[in-house]
């Protein structure tokens, strides 16, 4: 080989491995990307069962229930709909009735939506800023309102 | 009083960073030696100032002198001494008084330092260093004031968030930002080649010290950072692809990059644009770093406050230093001449087979951190990209890296011999594949395909030590004779091998605890047991107790072996009673390099005394951390190394000077 044709070898390695690159990361985003969404939006987004969407919403008072073993239910609600959660695990010390909270998993063949993981910020305020933002955006919550602990 | 004079020695601090900035960029023009003299004074006065300013803070911290605004919000007369030391940083403002006292100081390391260098270089460098200076001063001074008085001062504090209300916090963001900030010293050498147009292997040689200390602090800090989560969060991850570790994840890959390029740079003089663009690259990834946890666009620990102006004033100083550089790099790169050349399969070739790497990983890494922020800008919608895209994308691009790396050292510079290296090799690939599958047979169970994931860290660890063991020549020549031999090699070469060796131990670490590690989540009454790991862990009983400002739910743990307890681990449940916040706090106990984490859940109600309890055997965990800590060894190593070693006047260093002052 010429020191050209050697020089074109290695650029074309370099590319088809950035190809590759490219390929796997749209291939990644179509596979494992969790869209956002508050129960109000399920009616209109029309998600299949099995589909992984993260669930957010305020954590609906009274509804948190203890089952068997370390499965726990709850209602998430957005101050017009609500969705019903299962979880197995241990919860986050900062989840509690009444409070935001961003859950991730799926909905069952049953309509109930099934978490692997169940977040909640840490910080005082108790509200995730995907939750915040669209609760703000629909006056259901205001900062420094419905705060439990000091804020700025 | 002393609060003020920190606050005046902020402003000053301001007045001469201006200075700096300026004066000596025109001492290096007109080839003033009076202006360019200013820098290093100037540098060093800066740093001072920073100190007495950043000393100042830590008074109030320590005094609980809840008159200072930024003090009664994250601080607790009750607090534990050392929170109140490492409390100065646990926020957003003192945290940004970090920043700069970190980047000074490198400023005044340079100045000290940098005798050697080229009297304009040098005043360049710092005077760019000042820039950057300036800039995170105005937006401490305008927007994350840290001296803030009030006014009538309230009796008591708000405590520092209970996460932060550890020992991590005292080490784990100094590490961090002595790696993260010290990247601006390979940013400000490259914008001072830049700005002179002329560029060198002596450059390298003076870069690739800072590159190589800043990546080995980088390194532990990121290590510590992820350890502390590890054990503070209670949730048994060590690493959670969560953006604020991919803040400080991007750097350290780019600067990984940086540190090899470099090394081609100086043997070679070849690869001279693309270390410089690498160098401009690794600091604006620390600057966007440093964007995404102080501007609050994101939900973490990390981001204490979320303040509008902070994210646009952040955006401003991102966008004037990476966009300013690499228009000047547009503009002022086609001037450096092109160096060495060499054939694909060489040394060189493999260096540069590493840095397609790492930065097609660190494209990765950014696209899976940006893209949920540039979609929600655009179209509102919210995505999470978690885990799953980045085991996927940036964990198979790393696997031929993996592979790659014993060949690297093995090969020769400007041309290699490939074959050669495979035969050399092949015993250590064969060792790595006997040890890999010996030890999934050791540990049984787990899926097959783990076994590559094994065999590849052991791959790295054995053939970390095969150009050792070839320039030795152990093999013919003994034992003694061999050790004789590699005794005189350079530091920097020990270095590598150490470091390859720690980069095979934490990927060994991280397919292990992957793959045989255990999770259980059971309801525990009192005397119940559970199995894990070869080990029956026997819950004993809860008890409340009392710390200085927290109350605590603690249960007690007793791993047995055979009926006869090895272990004991108090695992507890926290409430802060200043900011009513619970916190878990895990029981882990250690057993050589594996670990039983411990964590506790809630209490079951209506029943007496059952507790949920979720408990994680981690085998090999350690190696994960350990692997980091060799890492950083072999980075102090390869620093020591007396052609690097930083203010030593190098013997090439001085040959090349009077070369230099003939070309100006």
């Amino acid at each position: 080989m010429t020191r050209k044709q050697k020089r074109l070898a290695v650029i074309a390695g370099g590319m088809s491995f950035i190809l590759v690159a490219v390929l796997l990361v749209m291939f990644a985003f179509s596979q494992s990307v969790a869209y956002f969404f508050m129960p109000g939006d399920l009616a209109k987004a029309d998600i299949k069962p099995g589909t992984r969407i993260r669930l957010g919403g305020l954590v609906a008072e009274g509804s948190v229930k203890r089952g068997q073993g370390s499965t726990v239910s709850f209602t998430v609600t957005d101050g017009k709909s609500t969705v019903p959660v299962s979880y197995t695990g241990i919860l986050p010390d900062l989840f509690r009735e009444g409070q935001g909270v961003v859950t991730e998993g799926a909905f069952d063949a049953g309509h109930s939506f099934v978490a692997d993981s169940v977040l909640a910020k840490h910080d005082e305020n108790y509200m995730p800023k995907e939750v915040a933002d669209r609760l703000k955006k629909e006056g259901v919550w205001e900062d420094g309102k419905n705060n439990t602990g000091a804020t700025k | 009083m002393i609060v003020e004079i920190g606050h005046y020695a902020l402003v000053l601090t301001l007045a001469t960073a201006l200075i700096v900035s300026i004066l000596p960029v025109i001492g290096a023009r007109r080839r003033d030696m009076a202006l360019m003299a200013l820098a290093p004074t100037g540098s060093i006065t800066i740093f001072a100032l920073v100190a007495i300013s950043f000393a100042s803070l830590t008074w109030a911290y320590v005094v609980s002198d809840f008159s200072v605004a930024n003090v009664w919000e994250n601080s607790h007369s009750l607090m534990p001494l050392i929170y109140k030391y490492s409390g100065v940083w646990g926020n957003h403002e003192g945290s940004m008084m970090l920043w700069l006292l970190i980047l000074t100081l490198f400023s005044a390391l340079v100045a000290v330092f940098g005798r050697n260098l080229p009297d304009s270089l040098r005043a360049n460098v710092l005077a760019v260093q000042a820039w950057i200076t300036v800039a995170f001063l105005l937006f401490i001074l305008f927007t994350s004031n840290p001296f803030l008085r009030l006014d009538p001062a309230p009796a008591e504090g708000q405590d520092l968030n209970p996460v932060l209300q550890d020992f991590g916090l005292a080490i784990h963001p100094p590490l961090l930002y002595l790696g993260y900030v010290g990247f601006s010293v390979c940013f400000s050498f490259a914008v001072a080649a830049l700005m002179e147009g002329r560029i060198d292997a002596a450059w390298a040689r003076w870069v690739r010290p800072w590159t190589l200390a800043a990546w080995t602090f980088l390194t532990a800090g990121i290590a510590m950072g992820s350890y502390w989560a590890y054990y503070e969060l209670g949730w048994g991850g060590w690493w959670f692809w969560d953006p604020v570790e991919n803040a400080s994840f991007m750097p350290w890959l780019a600067g990984t990059a940086l540190l090899h390029s470099a090394l081609v740079m100086e043997k070679r003089e070849a690869l001279k644009i693309w270390t410089v663009l690498l160098a401009i690259m690794t600091f604006s990834l620390s600057l966007l770093g440093t964007f995404l946890v102080r501007s609050g666009v994101l939900t973490s620990v990390h981001s204490f406050a979320t303040d509008p102006t902070r994210g646009i004033f952040i955006l401003t100083i991102l966008a004037i230093f990476i966009g300013g550089a690499f228009a000047l790099f547009a503009w002022r790169a086609p001037m450096l001449k092109a160096g060495g050349i060499f054939a694909p399969i060489s040394r060189e070739g493999a260096l540069v087979l590493n840095n397609l790497i790492l930065t097609v990983a660190t494209a990765t890494v950014l696209t899976g951190t940006l893209y949920p922020l540039v979609l929600e800008t655009l179209t509102g919608e919210k995505i999470s990209v978690g885990a799953p895209f980045f085991n996927m994308t940036f964990g198979l691009l790393m696997l031929p890296l993996l592979i790659a790396v014993p060949f690297g050292p093995m090969l020769a510079w400007k041309r290699g011999d490939l074959l050669g290296a495979f035969q050399r090799l092949w015993v250590f690939a064969a060792l790595a594949l006997f040890a890999g599958l010996a030890f999934f047979y050791i540990q049984h169970g787990g899926p097959v395909m783990a076994i590559f994931g094994l065999i590849l860290g052991f791959w790295g660890m054995i053939g970390a030590f095969a150009d050792l063991w070839y320039r030795g020549n152990f093999a013919k020549v003994g034992f003694s004779v061999g050790l004789k031999r590699i005794a005189g090699l350079p530091r920097s070469v020990f270095g590598t091998a150490i470091a390859h060796f720690g980069l095979g131990v934490t990927v060994l670490g991280i397919f292990a605890a992957t793959t045989f590690g255990t999770e259980t989540v059971v309801e525990m009454k009192q005397g119940q047991t559970v199995n894990a790991g070869g080990y029956t862990l026997v819950y004993d009983g809860l008890r409340d107790a009392v710390g200085p400002n927290y109350t605590e739910q603690r249960g007690h743990f007793t791993a047995r072996v055979g009926g006869v307890a090895v272990a004991d681990v108090w695992s507890s449940k926290r409430l802060y009673t200043a900011r009513r916040m619970p916190t878990t706090e895990a029981g882990i106990l250690t057993f050589g390099l594996s670990q039983l984490y411990v964590s506790l859940g809630d209490a079951i109600e209506g029943q007496s005394g059952g507790m949920v309890v979720r408990i994680w055997w981690k085998p090999f965990i350690l190696c994960i951390w350990g692997g980091c800590l060799v890492m950083m060894l072999g980075g102090f190593v390869s620093l020591s190394d007396r052609r690097l070693r930083v203010g030593a006047p190098s013997r090439k260093a001085k040959v090349v000077r009077p070369v230099l002052e003939a070309a100006e």
